[in-house]
């Protein structure tokens, strides 16, 4: 286990009673949950638990039918996800979506919308503040490739990134626009175990070095009892439990969840160890 | 062995029916007959007679070269052409035979037995097949039966209407003529020399394959040149009359039509430049990759002055009635352009793009008409309404675009459609008639006037269009590197992910709208001016589909592939009047051609390029 830094413990994002259904199949039921500034949090589950829905609700993708989502001392539940986005949440994807037929570079520099003021008039008629704007886009860009990982790969088509690396751009377009809560959906979904290992230290940088907060979706044990400081445990759209790594490996509600009543009792001790 | 031969054998069959069908069907379509109006070199071959030679020759070098990839002998492979050569006149034979006074009766009895040879076809086939002679039986008198129908009531029709003629109206006269190579009165004379001319045509299309590589480039060329040139001799003339004396122009020229001897130069010239072409463009080329990066840009630079020069002085190089044609194709590069930004850039299919092409013109003509139906009579002049039309356009744009934010792909194509023809509907209406005119539309629009002097010619009113076309260039290359353009790529690659980007889609597909729209409504404006009146009919889809196939032709977002795409689309029909009766159906068959050869355009842009090589294995790698 890293050694967790004693903070102060505000709540970044907050949830009171969230619901989202569809059409009769309540896919997140009335969940009240909450992640706490500046840690690294998981949200966990079986497949079919309602995280990925979960993420789409927090990021507009989905409009809640009921209760409310707090962020950073906001309602944000009934925002359109650029508004949300730009209230400074950004998020991954389960399955890569980069623009596929833009480069590294210019991936990044759409990633940086929500900070930037330039017009399309400016651009026709190449006014100085927008050239200036244009060219700090492409050298944030730069450094943010270098953060992670990328440099000197920024004018490659996306597409024909390895897959580690298109993984890494997602992230890195993400944090373009500077995010004081970042959603990842599963991001080491598809690695080997050196790149998992890699890819670990990445996100416990994100949080040490750029202070943000972020929240992962993860299916690698591994993965979420090493870096995880808070997680959260869903099941059929439910919160079933709630807490630090030690509490929620033990915690029988869980393991029967994973692994089915009958071998609950059994299983439970080696999925502690 | 036998396997090899009989795919050899059936590669050969299909490719030779295959070119006969071809041949078939542009003649009983009209085609051939149309071209055979055209001569291509004096008293030597018209257009017509090229088809039906250059058909075999490309069917055979085809095949030549598909069966020598596999290792057939020399003997097969040349066998193979001539036979193609012969098979690409059985079909028209056939018809020609059918359609002679003394062969008739072939075509009553093929009819008449049609139904049974095929039947027993089947039978036959089905008895190979160890079938049980009940079922065969069955299955033979349910075939005859069925083909019999469909074959008898041909044969009534062709009783009834007696003539051939009166079913396949392209049938005719002129038809027999050009197949049989003038000879119509000695058939079998006629139909002796078609097919000699077709099988050397083959024979000559399979043996180019075993020319070396570089000789057969410079003929291909040589070859393509003369040609060309000689199909588009009338519009060669027309340039060369703007620079040469009458003199020497008449040695080379018979009327419209290349003389022999000025061919036969023109063949040897352009062979030997295909030559030394083939035989050291490639070196040439590595000599200015290899060039230092000063020599190298100056290089280019004096390349991109005389191409700017050459733009310039076009008007003087082409003289009035090419300049007429530089002046349309320069409207439909201008529509292009603004189109891209639309398709190619935010990837919102349009197709009502006629909208703001109509729009900019009824402004323009209303505004400046000094005929009955002008609002303002000559108060205002082509200047002041230039800017009026492009915002009217842009307005038009706007208010098309609002319904249509939330549709993607298929639907957003549909609905603008409707809007096209809502457009065109509107022009047409009584309800309008007052204010444009309805059927009669707009007349006495009059002509630019700059510096006192009016624009009334091609020539002059090219100048427009060219500062047009420039000025949308320059804007559409502003756009497409800058947060807004990054903003469009965003959303046509991935909607939702834009969004989540922060980016306010439907703002940017509003303003991509609204901006695509502009030129178009410019360019409607020019044209108004240019023709000096409106009429509805001259607002149909097919506008909208020409800008599109344009784009489509040239290569998707490159702007060099509009220009293009514009003068293969729109030029080449106003040069080859007999083309432009057939303009659809060759637009068909390019559209069709291009998508199955060349998908990403003439010109693509290197992305692209890259999609269509790379699309399938990314899509894998990225794990959809």
């Amino acid at each position: 286990m890293a050694g967790k830094p004693k903070r102060r413990q505000n709540k970044i994002l907050v949830a009171t009673g969230m619901t989202k259904r569809f059409s009769g199949l309540v896919a997140v039921d009335n969940l009240d949950f909450y992640i706490p500034e500046g840690s690294i949090a998981s949200i966990i589950g079986p497949n079919g638990a309602g995280k990925t829905t979960f993420f789409n609700c927090i990021t507009g993708f989905y409009q809640i039918d009921e209760g409310e989502l707090i962020f950073d001392g906001n309602r944000i539940d009934g925002r359109s996800p650029d508004q949300i986005t730009r209230s400074g949440i950004a998020r991954t994807f389960q399955n890569i979506r980069l623009f596929n037929n833009m480069s590294a570079i210019e991936n990044i520099m759409v990633g940086q919308e929500p900070h930037l003021k330039s017009t399309w008039l400016g651009s026709i008629l190449g006014l100085p503040s927008t050239r200036r704007e244009d060219d700090d886009t492409e050298e944030r860009g730069r450094e943010l490739l270098q953060f992670v990982g990328l440099e000197g790969k920024g004018d490659m088509i996306s597409k024909n990134l390895s897959y580690g690396d298109q993984r890494r751009l997602e992230i890195g377009r993400a944090l373009a626009s500077k995010p004081k809560l970042i959603l990842l959906d599963e991001p080491t979904a598809g690695m080997n175990p050196r790149e998992t290992i890699e890819t670990t230290g990445f996100i416990r940088r994100l949080r040490d070095e750029l202070g943000i907060t972020v929240v992962l979706i993860e299916h690698d044990m591994r993965v979420v009892m090493d870096i995880s400081e808070h997680i959260t445990v869903l099941d059929y759209g439910r919160k079933i439990a709630e807490g630090l790594p030690e509490e929620i490996q033990n915690n029988p509600d869980v393991i029967e969840a994973y692994l089915g009543r009958g071998a609950a009792a059994s299983a439970g001790k080696s999925l502690a160890s | 062995m036998d396997l090899s031969q009989s795919r050899t054998r059936q590669a050969i069959i299909t490719l030779g029916l295959l070119s006969g069908a071809l041949i078939l069907f542009t003649g009983a379509v009209g085609m051939i007959a149309a071209f055979h109006e055209r001569e291509v070199v004096n008293d030597f071959i018209t257009l017509g007679q090229l088809v039906l030679l250059i058909t075999p020759f490309i069917f055979g070098y085809t095949a030549a070269n598909r069966l020598g990839m596999t290792g057939e002998s020399p003997t097969s492979v040349i066998g193979g052409g001539i036979i193609i050569g012969l098979l690409t006149t059985l079909p028209t034979t056939l018809l020609l035979l059918f359609n002679s006074d003394e062969f008739r009766f072939l075509l009553d009895w093929s009819l008449r037995l049609a139904p049974f040879v095929v039947a027993t076809a089947i039978a036959w086939r089905l008895h190979r097949q160890n079938v049980e002679t009940f079922t065969l039986i069955g299955s033979w008198l349910l075939a005859a039966v069925l083909i019999g129908i469909v074959t008898f009531s041909l044969a009534l029709i062709f009783e009834v209407k007696g003539e051939l003629r009166s079913v396949l109206v392209n049938i005719n006269r002129d038809w027999v003529e050009v197949v049989t190579f003038d000879n119509r009165k000695d058939l079998m004379r006629g139909i002796f020399v078609f097919s000699l001319a077709s099988a050397v045509a083959g024979f000559v299309g399979s043996l180019c394959y075993y020319v070396p590589r570089t000789p057969r480039r410079a003929m291909f060329y040589g070859l393509s040149v003369t040609l060309l040139v000689g199909a588009f001799g009338e519009t060669v003339r027309l340039v060369l009359q703007e620079n040469l004396e009458r003199d020497t122009l008449n040695q080379l020229f018979r009327r419209d039509t290349l003389r022999q001897n000025a061919a036969l130069g023109l063949l040897v010239v352009s062979t030997v430049i295909g030559y030394l072409w083939a035989a050291f463009g490639d070196r040439a080329r590595q000599g200015f990759q290899n060039l230092g990066g000063q020599q190298r840009q100056t290089t280019q630079m004096i390349g991109t002055v005389l191409f700017v020069a050459v733009l310039l002085m076009l008007p003087w190089l082409i003289g009035r009635t090419l300049s007429d044609v530089a002046v349309t194709i320069g409207l439909f590069v201008l529509m292009g352009l603004g189109l891209n930004i639309a398709i190619g850039l935010a990837g919102l299919l349009d197709l009502g793009y006629v909208t703001n092409y109509a729009v900019g013109a009824y402004i323009l003509a209303v505004m400046t008409s000094i005929g009955p139906l002008g609002l303002m009579k000559g108060t205002f002049s082509f200047w002041m309404v230039i800017p009026i039309a492009l915002l009217a356009a842009m307005f038009a744009g706007f208010i098309f675009a609002v319904p249509v934010l939330r549709m993607r792909g298929d639907y957003l194509a549909i609905a603008t459609l409707g809007f096209g023809e809502i457009i065109g509907k509107l022009a047409i209406s009584d309800w309008l008639k007052p204010l444009i005119g309805g059927a009669q539309g707009v007349q006495a629009i009059p002509k630019p006037i700059f510096l006192g002097t009016e624009l009334r010619n091609p020539e002059q009113l090219y100048y427009i269009v060219l500062v047009a076309c420039l000025v949308t260039l320059f804007v559409s290359i502003r756009l497409n590197n800058s947060r807004t353009g990054r903003q469009w790529m965003a959303i046509r690659e991935d909607e939702d992910v834009a969004t989540a980007m922060g980016i306010d889609t439907a703002r940017a597909k509003l303003l991509a709208f609204t901006l695509s729209a502009a030129t178009g409504g410019v360019a409607g404006a020019i044209f108004a001016a240019k023709v000096g009146s409106v009429f509805p009919n001259s607002f149909t889809v097919f506008i909208s589909i020409n800008v599109l196939s344009l784009i489509i032709v040239g290569g998707i977002a490159s702007n060099p592939g509009i220009v293009v795409g514009a003068v293969v689309l729109i030029g080449l029909p106003e040069l080859l009047r007999e083309f432009s009766d057939f303009r659809f159906l060759l637009y068909g068959a390019l559209l069709i051609m291009m998508m199955i050869n060349r998908p990403q355009g003439l010109i693509p842009t290197k992305i692209v390029t890259h999609e269509m090589r790379a699309g399938v294995k990314a899509k894998v790698a990225a794990g959809d």
